[in-house]
């Protein structure tokens, strides 16, 4: 079976989760959400969502609270940076499994 | 098939480390020399494989090996993403320039790595899986009919303060793991070869962690 | 079981370096005097390195930042018409960016040299090797030279300011992205006052100077005219007539500067291409740049199996060396050229080279093309073996002409 199915012309992808494949594989720190301070959590209503916004691989919900999926979250800290009430920290992977366990 | 080379003299240099000093005597007579060797390593994007990688092409280079060869794999690199490099090297001129298929060693930097199936794909019978980990070989629970050497190469460095940006950076220490598993290079021409891409002040601290990663090495040959 | 002292086992001195560093020293070592690149993957070590040296006084240069590779270029023919030596190296689009100027550059007959780092094309994009960007240029004028590892890098670029400023032709020195760009081998860095014994400084053929005013690269009609001074001069056809003599002629200048370069540095270059036992060989297999050097691990298994192959590598592409070509494939009977590159609804641009060469000679070959290693894809001797063997067995079944080329690929 050849690669004729995919039934592109040219260069192509569309928007999706997974379509630059398991960028959670990249990740050597990761986000943690501290949500007493976040402010949707905090004020009980839609608001803020700027780490929503801002994440360049759009893994985190615009919901209350918001919820990131680690399978593709890679890492890169931009929530943590944005996050005007900073309720994001970014965890180092090591120190979280320092021993062999993953 | 393998090459015996009987005696490689230790090089005189100015100041070095003392452990380093020993180990690079207690060397002399054993070093092993086989006729090729495809080294694949695997690590991630800025723990520094590929630098591992050139020391090691380097090193054996001044051996006597007259092939060598080192690359990064090809593609773009990032931060924190698996990525790999390969190393050859032959006692003759190195002809292949296409990427290693069947290593006979594969070296990993960062254990978590290990839960892939790629990092072993291609591992030749009888060819050495080394694993920067603090566990024996054995608790590694990987079958496949390979030898497994393991270091806390991690260990080592963070205890030795070789710590770059907040990360330990074992890519040198885990040379010290490769030598004693698999001979292929002496003491000598890796320092030579650190000498040649490090900084003086960054010299020692380099082959003091190639040296208590070589003692502290634990192997686990297959029957 | 092999036993081997140390005497046997020579300890090498030497260091190792990747693509971009063996290109960096060549052109360190050959004294250009003016350097004007923009940087791009996988090239951009190369411009980094220069400024480098440049920075720290080892490389007495003018490092010129330019906003463009159309204006590296530019520059650099600028530079080469006041009388500097000049360097600019690029991949790929930058290439291609530039292409208007290796036409002015090459029309006006000055001895630029230009690194050319293989790059594929987009779309799509991709930073990977393959040789379409310098293919893509070949008939620019300029004189390409192709390089199978780093040793020939630096060599290669020594010998082309010599070849360049012998016969006022452009030089593109070629080497594939990553492969050899980022792969690290012994190289062997000649010592200065070597290169300075066989590099002689450059001697511009016009110099745009104020105290002797030209009007340099004028308007020129169809037909000659007769000057002020009334002597009639080149129109625009008998110009280009002699760049077209002077690459012909140039297979003599690149031979012997190759030889000269091997009396003085022991690696001889007198070859328009590498020869890897042609002698006996009936099937060819002909291959250009780093895949050439493959092709000999892929001819070493055919042997083994019983067949005689033998490897033809490319090294100087333009000019294209006919009568070479017919000699070495005269005892072939099946040639197989493997092209990383493609003339869209033709074929491979060697392939092509490599019939015309033979049309009307005495070598009658099944000649068969195939497409391998685009956008960096992997190519491996065995699969070069395959492509021998599927050939072998299609011109025995009787398929002599194939109108299009194969590929590798998972199409
Ligand atoms: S912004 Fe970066 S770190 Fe935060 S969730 Fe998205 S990918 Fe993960
Ligand atoms: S940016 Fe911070 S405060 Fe705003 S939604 Fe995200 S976590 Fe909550």
């Amino acid at each position: 079976m050849g690669t004729r199915d995919c039934q592109h012309i040219c260069g192509e992808s569309s928007p999706a989760v997974g379509e630059a494949g398991k960028t959670g594989e990249w990740r050597d720190s990761f986000p943690v959400i501290d949500q007493e301070k976040c402010l949707p959590v905090r004020q009980n209503k839609p608001s803020c969502f700027l780490c929503w916004l801002y994440c360049p691989d759009a893994v985190i919900s615009r919901t209350i609270p918001i919820k990131i999926n680690m399978e593709y979250c890679k890492g890169c800290g931009i929530c943590a940076q944005v996050c005007p009430a900073h309720a994001i920290t970014m965890v180092h992977e090591e120190e979280f499994c320092p021993n062999g366990t993953d | 098939m393998q090459l015996m080379v009987d005696t490689i003299e230790p090089v005189a240099f100015g100041t070095r480390n003392d452990s380093f000093l020993r180990l690079a005597e207690s060397q002399k007579y054993h070093l092993c020399m086989q006729d090729y060797y495809e080294i694949r390593w695997h690590g991630r994007g800025g723990q520094g494989a590929i630098t591992a990688a050139k020391i090691l092409a380097q090193a054996a280079y001044l051996e006597g090996y007259q092939g060598v060869t080192a690359a990064p794999s090809f593609g773009a690199e990032r931060r924190g993403a698996p990525v790999s490099a390969s190393t050859r090297i032959s006692p003759q001129t190195v002809m292949v320039v296409s990427q290693v298929e069947d290593p006979n060693v594969v070296v990993v930097l960062d254990h978590t790595l290990l839960k892939y199936e790629e990092i072993t794909s291609g591992l030749v019978r009888g060819g050495w899986l080394i694993v920067n980990s603090w566990r024996h070989p054995k608790e590694l629970d990987l079958g496949g009919d390979f030898n497994i050497a393991t270091a806390d190469a991690t260990r080592v460095c963070s205890s030795l303060g070789l710590i770059v940006a907040g990360l330990t950076v074992v890519n040198t220490a885990i040379l010290g793991a490769f030598i004693r598993a698999t001979k292929a290079v002496g003491m000598a021409s890796i320092e030579k070869a650190i000498r040649a891409r490090f900084p003086n002040r960054e010299v020692d601290i380099n082959l003091a962690a190639i040296a208590q990663t070589y003692e502290i090495t634990k192997l686990e040959k297959i029957r | 079981m092999i036993f081997v002292s140390k005497k046997i086992a020579k300890k090498a001195s030497g260091w190792i370096l990747d693509g971009n560093h063996a290109a960096a020293q060549g052109i360190k070592l050959s004294r250009v005097q003016v350097i004007a690149a923009y940087p791009i993957t996988p090239q951009s070590p190369v411009t980094e390195t220069l400024s480098e040296f440049v920075e720290r006084g080892e490389l007495d240069a003018e490092y010129i930042a330019v906003e463009s590779e159309h204006s590296a270029l530019a520059v650099c023919t600028s530079a080469s018409i006041v009388g500097a030596r000049t360097f600019t190296a690029t991949s790929a689009h930058g290439l291609a960016y530039m292409h208007e100027m290796l036409h002015w550059a090459a029309g006006s007959r000055l001895p630029v040299v230009l690194v050319c780092v293989n790059r594929a094309m987009g779309a799509p994009w991709n930073v990977l090797n393959d040789q379409q960007d310098s293919i893509s240029q070949r008939d620019t004028g300029w004189i390409q030279i192709y390089t199978r590892n780093n040793q020939e890098i630096i060599d290669s670029i020594i010998q082309a300011y010599k070849i360049a400023e012998s016969v006022y032709v452009p030089v593109m020195v070629c080497y594939d992205g990553y492969v050899l760009s980022h792969t690290e081998m012994p190289v062997d860095v000649p010592a200065q006052k070597d290169v300075d014994r066989f590099l002689p400084p450059y001697r511009p053929h016009t110099i745009l100077d104020p105290a002797n005013p030209k009007n340099y690269n004028l308007v020129t009609l169809a037909n000659p005219r007769v000057n002020a001074e009334g002597v009639l001069c080149h129109g625009y056809m008998e110009l280009r007539y002699l760049l077209q003599e002077a690459l012909q002629n140039s297979r003599e200048t690149i031979i012997r500067v190759g030889q000269e370069f091997g009396e003085l540095f022991g690696r001889s270059y007198a070859n328009m291409f590498w020869e890897n036992r042609l002698d006996d060989a009936d099937v060819v297999i002909v291959a250009m740049g780093s895949l050439a050097m493959e092709a000999i691990v892929a001819a070493d298994m055919l042997r083994e199996a019983g067949h005689k192959v033998g490897v033809l590598g490319l090294r100087v592409f333009r000019p294209f060396p006919k009568a070479d070509v017919i000699k070495a494939l005269k005892k072939s009977r099946l040639v197989v050229v493997f092209d990383k590159n493609i003339s869209y609804g033709l074929e491979g641009a060697t392939c092509s080279e490599i019939k015309s060469a033979l049309y009307g000679s005495s070598v009658s070959a099944v000649v068969r093309n195939f497409i391998v290693g685009l956008g960096g894809r992997d190519v491996k001797a065995r699969e070069l073996v395959d492509a021998v063997n599927k050939s072998l067995l299609s011109v025995k079944e009787g398929d002599l002409n194939k109108e299009y080329p194969e590929w590798i690929c998972d199409i």
